[in-house]
């Protein structure tokens, strides 16, 4: 069947998109003419550079690029668009690495406050909103990206939605990250924790998060499996409810289009427990629901085995989504904030141990029958790991938020130990699986080194433990010392007293942080040999997911 | 069809399943966060609180901006330990034109509720050029470039614009004379200090970094450090009427 070459036309997407970057450039231009700071003068320079990049690109890819669009399927199976995962992919191993320094260097401040160096940038109130947003969403957050785009293909057997869109995803996600991190450097930040950026880094996300749940969702709706599968729940959970989190807490009237600084809608003690709402929920859906997906996903895929109980993860999903939201208010324990919302906070704290437990059960079950690979394959082992500091963390967290245990431990480094063994532990062990099982899909090679994914377990394993014991230790003594009376009825420790008793393990802290970066940078090590080798699978049928 | 079958009708649509994770996820953080806005045992009734001055707010705007709040908190817990060491446990009131709240989460250095006319106007100054020169076990960073760094309030009348447009009671004559205020505040025995004064109540107007040829970054956070938690006095404040 002899068809007419089709007539090359810019799509709408291409043209409407250019269209949006011009108008941007140019907006952004005058803005930094007329910013009343530098820093936000040099951060509208470079949204103006980047606009100007994105409609370079846009035509550059426009002339290049056959008359005909990519076609959803080749001989019968998806032609899969991993263009934006592999970009992720990479973009999560460099912030991790980045944000993991940083959170080395501020642990070494605290140790010797002298790092300091006087230097306004690198002080430790500004370089700590850099290490956990590098961490959390920097980090985090690609391998969310990656992963999500990755999975919800492969489950629904469908090319993902969007020419232009998931680059600008990929992109865009990446260029806030840029805006919203050296905007803590010039000290531009709102000081909600977890959500520091400042209004026009704020609108970029949004912009960007909901082409990211547009394209994520048309992908579904596009699957060839009747089912939708059970990470795709959890990544939409997690995109969803993220998008409600982050229009939530940021509306803000900035004082001026020319100024990088805004004021907040809430106030005091709303504003208190709106931030709360969100931060334990960034903590719930992105550090929590996103890297359930992941779990929900790698595990099986990597043990060859299925979930272990489908009616367990329905009831896992459901009840921790419903349950998360409600324990913001643990955050503010015997604060302002009324008695009625802190026991409802601490009363679903405690419930929430439930699902999460649920969820920790699903993931190592679905071991059954496999357990053997735990001693041959390091990257299904990690996994493994991550579940199990995941159960620990749950139910550490919800022991914290009773009150008469948040009395002691609030405002202490057992707060940040316990973070850390979510983050550290959790969050980062099954974000290593996932990018040790996608690098090798992506670009169809063999992993470069099992061994050393065996030396990044040990010495991050070992780093994580040297860390979460010695802020166990800091922060019960620290608060015990705050509390002791001397047999007269006086206070017995002056404040600075309690600071100096810290030291030694703010230096152990520091060196688990090493440890752990020392870790990752293997890591980086492994994935750069296996993305530069030549070799290619040959047996590539063993790697197609089963579904 | 048992129960786990009907789960299928999530499985199978993506818009149900989008509405019923809306939904749920919708419950908790209306109930907790709605009533707040309401309930007007909320925020206790008391005398004293009033909105920071143009330069306590710029002030505030550096605490901000230099990531204080990740050190110190401003929230002091009815604890016995507590309300001996810190005052007064805080009030819901004392941070009611916070925009964003300051309560922090962690006390790295103490908590700073109450600072305010605890020490000298000298110590602060030298504890922020040098926090170890005066409390030798600090692991404070040095902030000595705020004495050296002139205060940027040109446009702090647009600040309190802002504010008062989200509810905090600036009038529009303090709006007007927002960086007037400003120099004011800054000076020592200055004529129009009796003016500030009927604006701002308890005001501290003078010069707070030593430089009187300068205002300076030091000066604002240093009047913000000083009025922080002054304004409500507890020798006249009955909690029992607030119990809730």
């Amino acid at each position: 069947m002899a068809t007419a070459p089709a007539i090359k036309r810019m799509t709408f997407g291409e043209g409407g998109s250019a269209l949006a970057f011009t108008a941007l450039a140019l907006l952004s231009i005058v803005i930094a003419a007329k910013a009343y700071t530098p820093g936000y003068a040099f951060h509208a320079f470079l949204f103006s550079a980047a606009s100007v990049g994105a409609v370079f690109t846009i035509f550059n890819r426009y002339f290049d690029r056959s008359a005909e669009r990519p076609p959803l399927e080749i001989g019968g199976k998806p032609n899969y668009n991993m263009g934006p995962v592999k970009f992720a992919s990479l973009a999560a191993v460099f912030w991790g690495i980045a944000g993991f320094t940083v959170g080395l260097y501020i642990a070494c401040e605290l140790a010797f406050p002298f790092l300091n160096l006087d230097i306004p940038y690198i002080t430790f109130g500004r370089l700590r909103p850099l290490h956990t947003s590098a961490v959390i969403f920097a980090f985090g957050g690609n391998v969310l990206v990656a992963s999500s785009l990755y999975v919800v293909q492969r489950t629904c057997r469908a090319r993902m939605v969007g020419d232009i869109a998931p680059w600008f995803v990929v992109l865009g996600y990446n260029f806030f990250i840029v805006i919203a991190g050296s905007g803590y450097l010039f000290g531009i930040t709102q000081s909600k924790e977890y959500a520091e950026p400042e209004w026009y880094s704020d609108l970029l996300l949004t912009v960007v998060w909901v082409t990211y749940f547009l394209v994520f969702l048309g992908t579904i709706m596009r699957r060839k499996e009747p089912h939708i599968y059970v990470a795709n729940w959890f990544y939409l959970a997690f995109i969803l409810t993220i998008a409600i989190l982050h229009l939530g807490n940021n509306p803000a009237i900035p004082v001026s289009i020319f100024s990088p600084k805004s004021y907040i809608a809430w106030a005091g003690v709303q504003d208190a427990m709106v931030q709360w709402w969100y931060g334990h929920n960034a903590v719930g859906f992105f550090l929590t629901a996103g890297f359930l997906a992941i779990m929900y996903y790698f595990i099986p895929k990597r043990a060859d085995r299925p979930v272990y109980s489908y009616r367990l993860s329905i009831i896992h999903f459901w009840a921790l989504i419903f349950l998360y939201i409600w324990a913001g208010p643990h955050h503010l324990h015997y604060t302002a904030l009324p008695d009625w919302a802190q026991t409802l906070g601490m009363t679903f704290s405690i419930m929430l141990w439930m699902p999460s437990w649920g969820g920790m059960i699903n993931g190592i079950m679905t071991l059954s029958g496999a357990w053997d690979k735990l001693r041959t394959d390091p990257v299904l082992r990690m996994m493994v790991v991550s579940v199990a500091f995941y159960g620990m963390s749950t139910f550490e967290g919800p022991m914290m938020s009773v009150k008469i245990v948040n009395s002691l431990s609030h405002y202490t480094d057992w707060t940040i130990g316990h973070v850390h063994s979510g983050a550290l532990g959790w969050v980062g062990y099954i974000s290593f699986g996932a990018l040790y099982c996608l690098v090798p899909w992506l670009w169809n090679r063999p992993l470069y080194s099992l061994k050393l994914v065996n030396w990044h377990f040990w010495l991050s394993t070992i780093g994580i433990v040297l860390y979460i014991t010695s802020m166990w230790v800091s922060g019960i003594l620290q608060g015990l010392m705050w509390r002791a009376y001397t047999s007269l009825g006086f206070l017995e420790y002056s404040f600075v007293e309690t600071v100096e008793a810290m030291h030694p393990f703010y230096v152990i802290r520091a060196l688990g942080g090493f440890l752990f970066l020392c870790g990752a940078l293997l890591m980086a090590f492994n994935i750069w040999k296996t993305v530069t080798s030549e070799e290619s699978v040959t047996a590539q049928a063993a790697l197609v997911p089963a579904e | 069809m048992s129960l786990w079958q009907k789960h299928a009708i999530f499985e199978k649509n993506s818009i149900i399943l989008v509405i019923g994770i809306l939904i749920v996820v919708a419950i908790g953080g209306l109930v907790e966060a709605v009533p707040l806005f309401y309930m007007k045992n909320t925020i206790e009734k008391v005398d004293g609180m009033r909105p920071y001055t143009p330069l306590e707010l710029a002030g505030r705007n550096i605490y901000v901006r230099e990531g204080c709040y990740l050190c110190h908190s401003q929230m002091i817990r009815p604890l016995r330990d507590e309300v001996e060491r810190y005052g007064h446990y805080s009030l819901a009131a004392e941070s009611m034109y916070d925009r964003p709240f300051q309560w922090g989460s962690k006390r790295t250095g103490p908590d700073l509720a109450r600072v305010g006319g605890k020490y000298s106007d000298d110590w602060h100054r030298d504890h922020l050029r040098d926090p170890r020169s005066v409390v030798p076990g600090s692991v404070m960073p040095n902030y000595a470039w705020l004495e050296k760094t002139e205060l940027d309030y040109q446009h702090i009348d647009q600040d309190l614009a802002v504010n008062a447009t989200l509810g905090v009671p600036y009038t529009p004559e303090m709006i007007a004379n927002a960086q007037k205020d400003v120099v004011t505040q800054a000076t020592a025995d200055s004529p129009d200090a009796a003016e500030l004064a009927k604006r701002y109540p308890k005001v501290n107007a003078r010069d707070f970094d030593g430089d009187p040829k300068h205002i300076t970054e030091a000066d604002a956070l240093i009047a913000y450090l000083q009025m922080l938690g002054t304004l409500v006095d507890f020798k006249l404040y009955d909690d029992k009427a607030n119990i809730r």
